[in-house]
């Protein structure tokens, strides 16, 4: 069962990302990359991380992708010829070809035997209390560093958004 | 790899009829009661407030049992309306869009509890479809997808005043789902739990509301609840006298009725929200959960004691939200609708900031109590 839904999830998460960027038009690949990250976090509940499928489906799904698909709606993008590569055969095979050899080495390289036998998670693993804890106590200074970033990102929008007006 | 706690248990049995009771008993309120009835709610409220007799014509060899037809013949006339695509629109997703806007809004009663838990013959029944740790931040993860079908409707359409709509919904969701997550974190704090069984179980005591710990968040929630509802006075994506419909101006039939059922959902699910956040969920003021089971359980013996006690609590819940649903449609026939400027500028400068201040107000205050 637990299986069948990883495949169903997994699978579906690779098509729509081959589909996202195969698609001509702007919106459609908005709506596979939404469909993409959707099941992305259906993987991450399967794994029992709860908390992190609720924020990527909040924050990436939800927040992140409404934007990008307000600026292509303002924009107004319609199916343009122009959008699609035009990029010879010749280039596309040799990037193919690299990719396989890529994928095949890092398989090659792989060793099922090696990989440590696996544990059974904490009662409480990827639930709020469990991540929050850790966030406060062993991670406190990146946690801390990272918000100050971000402070800085929303410092520099309301800048760049001032200077116009 | 096949992982064997899936394997039946000895409880399989209970727990999946109790499951899908769950699940069924859920479904039929929404689709099946809330849904149909509440545009007939709508109607007779808008009247009844603008001095008008409301919805009386259709009827049943004269009787017309106070418009409550109209349902009847509502659905008839969307059921045979022609289910017209304008040219040039994008065909699947303008089939997808209402469908996008009705799925969150059914899914995300999962999480609400319209009761606490019951020993039944020696199964603990939990009157919650999904009882998860994240609990809160689900509804706000479904929430942030119902956005979706409005913009794709919208874009969908080929037509300016959609496009437009679909562009307000994007912009007004976006500005007030941030603050929304934001007011319910004092909620958080004061009861140290996203899962909403817990926040439940938290207000057994009639002093304990969230309401009377948190009046500040429960008034600005209020306020980004009924803006991400997009209706009056929020309802700019749909501004009739400015763009026509808004997002669902080329939808007809049954499509039209999807969005117009999301909407409805979507009030469902808000004032189950706000009854199980703020209003001490399934809790009878003054009498304590196992109170009610004991006393339950001397008039009818301990198993037929729980399923009353559950029963009572189950009524008690509904009675609230629809308590809540009546006062969220009266704000819509007594405010006008605002400007989109006012609209926005109401999310970022006003709601926002006080969402934080209440953050760090309640934060202080437990600090101090404790």
């Amino acid at each position: 069962m637990q299986l069948l839904i990883f495949y169903g999830f997994g699978f579906l998460a690779l098509f729509s990302g081959i589909a996202m960027i195969m698609s001509r038009q702007p919106v459609t690949s908005a709506l596979l990359m939404i469909l993409n990250m959707f099941c992305l976090a259906g993987l991450y509940a399967q794994l029992g991380a709860h908390l992190i499928a609720a924020l990527q489906v909040m924050v990436y799904a939800g927040a992140i992708m409404v934007l990008v698909l307000f600026v292509i709606m303002f924009l107004n993008l319609r199916e343009k010829a122009g959008i699609v590569s035009k990029h010879g055969v010749m280039t596309q095979a040799v990037g193919i070809a690299v990719l396989g050899f890529v994928i095949t080495a890092m398989v090659s390289k792989l060793d099922m035997a090696k990989l440590p036998a696996a544990k059974a998670p904490a009662a409480d693993f990827g639930s709020v209390v469990a991540i929050g804890r850790v966030l406060f106590t062993d991670y406190l200074l990146p946690f801390e560093i990272t918000s100050v970033l971000l402070l800085a990102a929303i410092v520099g929008a309301v800048v760049l958004a001032k200077r116009k007006v | 790899m096949f992982d064997y706690t899936y394997l039946p248990s000895p409880n399989l049995i209970p727990s999946l009829v109790e499951m899908m009771l769950k699940i069924m008993f859920i479904f039929t309120m929404n689709m099946g009661v809330f849904a149909p009835v509440l545009g007939w709610v709508e109607r007779k409220q808008s009247a009844l407030m603008q001095d008008r007799i409301g919805a009386n014509r259709a009827d049943i060899f004269g009787f017309t049992l106070f418009g409550l037809l109209h349902i009847a013949s509502d659905a008839l006339k969307l059921l045979v309306k022609e289910d017209f695509i304008p040219r040039g629109a994008d065909k699947p997703l303008h089939y997808l869009a209402p469908f996008i806007a009705v799925v969150p809004a059914l899914v995300a009663f999962a999480v609400i509890p319209f009761g606490g838990k019951y020993m039944l013959w020696g199964h603990e029944a939990n009157l919650v479809i999904a009882d998860l740790n994240v609990g809160m931040l689900y509804i706000f993860a479904v929430a942030s997808l119902a956005t979706y079908g409005a913009v794709i409707g919208g874009w969908a359409s080929n037509n300016s005043w959609s496009l437009l709509g679909g562009l307000r919904v994007g912009a007004q969701m976006l500005s007030y789902e941030v603050a929304m997550g934001l007011t319910l974190v004092g909620i958080f704090m004061v009861y140290g739990s996203l899962q909403l069984t817990t926040i439940g179980m938290a207000q057994e005591n009639f002093f304990r509301w969230g309401i009377f710990l948190q009046p500040l968040g429960f008034i600005l929630f209020i306020a980004c609840a009924l803006a991400e509802n997009k209706r009056t006075p929020f309802d700019i994506p749909e501004a009739e006298s400015e763009l026509i419909a808004g997002y669902f101006t080329e939808y007809s039939g049954l499509k039209f009725a999807m969005f117009w059922m999301a909407e409805f959902l979507e009030m469902v699910t808000i004032a189950a929200v706000l009854v199980a956040l703020f209003f001490g969920g399934w809790h009878i003021p003054f009498i304590t959960h196992q109170g009610l089971i004991d006393a339950m359980g001397h008039l009818f013996g301990p198993n037929f004691g729980a399923i009353a006690a559950m029963l009572i609590h189950a009524a008690v819940f509904w009675i609230k939200v629809v308590a809540w649903i009546v006062i969220l449609m009266l704000i819509r026939w007594s405010l006008p609708r605002f400007r989109f400027d006012q609209v926005m500028r109401l999310g970022w400068k006003i709601v926002l900031p006080l969402a934080l201040m209440n953050i760090v107000l309640t934060g202080l205050i437990i600090l101090a109590v404790r």
